[in-house]
């Protein structure tokens, strides 16, 4: 086992099904667990924590052993160094925002824990919040605070309960840029439970998708979403996710072309600064097939690949085709008469025709 | 002067009476409401009725067990004997610890209420802070019940500076040792002394009213604060 690595084995009953997990993680970026209300994600997150006892578990980050229950190893929630923001604002109601920033701060007893204070409350843009007591911050403020709370303490893990979903849209939107550019500075891996597939399309580098206390699939975003069989339909189709930059702008016709591993794309301009990196998210249903370049076409955006499997879509007039382009994927979703008349099988070199692209982040 | 020299003593002696109670009150029924908040133990109902019951006994009831008791035959009699602290009954201490039994149901129940209202996140929320167990209890859920250990302190000296029944039966009416202001009351009532009984009584009603009254403001300020 790498050293750089989370490792959660835990099995916890609950009311309607026993929620069992074996997950190596990678020790850095955002890990989403993923999963329908009454999956067991926060259970997982709590096991994690510590805040509730799993049973035959083992909790390991990056070598260090939170619990081992074969070794009889159960460290209490207090003595694990872990960030936990929660669902609700949970700030402590008798002290002022910077007494809540202070509450964990006080507690770690490292140098640098003053600093690491400092430097949350620029993460977060929360400075101006400090001297107001909680009951006067607005539900992101408060989010933002908590998180900066956690940061505070310098934690080897943050794990985070749907920090959004008790939040409205438009406090929503306010408060993910914030989370993004703790995921780009910051070191700290963190264990983020969401439901909302807008969530994970922006947030997630590692995707693990529960379903009824079960891993359903556990992997690198990109690959888990370009499954054939995915198990996660991001937006209201099945589609792929690219992580991608921006590398090139055409003034004269207001597009930017994003490059990914495996080719690229134009798209709007809009304003995006060259080198900006960005998350495409092309859907099957925009995606179509040609076994040759077409030259008199309105699609601007084709892309050379081959075909690496054809799978059976939901409705049996369709097909799914995986196209690799590079080392990337694209799914495209065609009809089966499609399939048989072109003669679309595995190995087959094709051009891949985008007609749209969402530009997530 | 509306008050004679063994008014005074009586009230002095039901101020001291009340605020010995409050404060050992406070220490012992704290940890009881806690535990009683947090418990999943099958002892959780007993003894949370147990600790209910001198809300609706009579305080004659109360007091004849606590007499009988701390009588110089009774269980805890005999350990104050064997300690060699004498008999607790017909004494100031006697009255105390009456007391603390009689009120404590008046200082566990806003504790525990207080308790229960703040839920489990915030002792969560204070250990994923790195704060051991009793350090979160005394930097978060007890600040956080603030109000209701307000409520639970004045309740208790109220009820305590109201007691007549437990005083009676354990404390006899001793002045200057065991007479508060009710049992002063019931003497100038049996003694035909109106006059003395309308003052004393009429300065009860006005601190009882003055105590239900700051504590209804206190509510009302407190309720603005907690969600």
């Amino acid at each position: 086992m790498s050293i750089e690595l989370i490792r959660v084995r835990l099995e916890l009953p609950r009311a309607a099904f026993l929620l069992q997990v074996d997950l190596e993680l990678p020790a850095q970026g955002i890990t989403v667990l993923f999963g329908a209300s009454g999956s067991g994600k926060t259970s997982v997150l709590r096991c994690v924590a510590g805040l509730e006892r799993a049973r035959n578990a083992e909790i390991r980050i990056a070598g260090e052993v939170w619990q081992d229950d074969p070794a009889g190893i159960f460290l209490p929630t207090w003595a694990r160094p872990l960030g936990y923001v929660f669902q609700e604002a949970s700030l402590f109601e008798h002290l002022d925002v910077l007494g809540n920033l202070r509450y964990g701060l006080k507690r770690v007893r490292s140098p640098a824990a003053a600093e690491a204070l400092q430097a949350a409350i620029d993460l977060l843009g929360i400075r101006s919040l400090l001297p107001r007591p909680v009951d006067r911050l607005s539900g992101g403020e408060r989010q933002r605070v908590a998180i900066a709370r956690a940061l505070a303490t310098q934690p080897r893990l943050l794990l985070m309960d749907e920090p959004l979903a008790a939040l409205d849209q438009a406090r929503r939107q306010e408060v993910l840029p914030w989370l993004e550019r703790l995921r780009d500075e910051l070191r700290i891996p963190m264990l983020y439970v969401t439901h909302s597939a807008d969530e994970l399309a922006r947030l997630a580098d590692h995707l693990v998708v529960l379903d009824g206390g079960q891993v359903r699939a556990s992997g690198p975003i990109a690959e888990v979403l370009s499954a054939a069989d995915a198990p996660v339909v991001v937006g209201d189709d099945v589609g792929v996710l690219l992580p991608a930059a921006v590398v090139e702008r055409d003034a004269r016709w207001q597009l930017v072309r994003a490059g990914f591993d495996g080719g690229s794309l134009w798209l709007r301009d809009d304003g995006l600064p060259e080198g900006h990196r960005v998350r495409l998210r092309v859907l099957a249903r925009d995606v179509s097939v040609t076994t040759e370049a077409a030259h008199a076409t309105s699609i601007q955006n084709r892309l050379p690949g081959h075909i690496d499997s054809v799978v059976a879509d939901r409705h049996p007039s369709q097909a799914i085709v995986r196209i690799q382009c590079g080392r990337s994927i694209l799914l495209a979703r065609v009809t089966r008469r499609a399939v048989a008349e072109l003669g679309l099988r595995p190995g087959l070199a094709v051009w891949a025709q985008v007609k749209s692209v969402a530009v997530v982040t | 002067m509306p008050f004679d020299a063994q008014a005074w003593e009586a009230i002095r002696l039901t101020i001291a009476l009340a605020s010995v109670t409050t404060l050992l009150l406070l220490v012992l029924a704290t940890p009881l409401a806690w535990w009683l908040s947090q418990t999943h133990s099958r002892w959780r109902a007993p003894i949370g009725a147990l600790v209910t019951l001198p809300l609706v006994l009579p305080p004659t009831v109360l007091g004849f067990y606590l007499l009988v008791a701390m009588g110089p035959l009774g269980p805890l009699g005999q350990l104050t004997q064997a300690l060699g602290w004498g008999v607790l009954s017909f004494t100031f201490t006697g009255l105390v610890i009456g007391s603390i039994v009689f009120s404590l149901p008046f200082a566990v129940q806003p504790m525990l209420h207080a308790f229960e209202s703040i839920g489990a996140r915030p002792m969560e929320v204070a250990a994923t802070l790195r704060a051991r167990p009793l350090d979160a209890f005394f930097t978060v859920a007890l600040p956080l019940a603030r109000p209701g250990l307000v409520t639970a302190a004045i309740l208790s000296f109220a009820h305590t500076v109201g007691e007549f029944g437990v005083v009676l039966m354990i404390g006899g009416n001793i002045p200057g040792r065991t007479r508060v202001v009710s049992t002063q009351i019931y003497g100038h009532v049996e003694a035909m002394e109106y006059a003395q009984a309308h003052w004393l009584a009429g300065t009860m009603v006005l601190f009882s009213f003055a105590v239900l009254l700051a504590l209804a403001m206190l509510r009302r300020r407190s309720a603005r604060v907690m969600p």
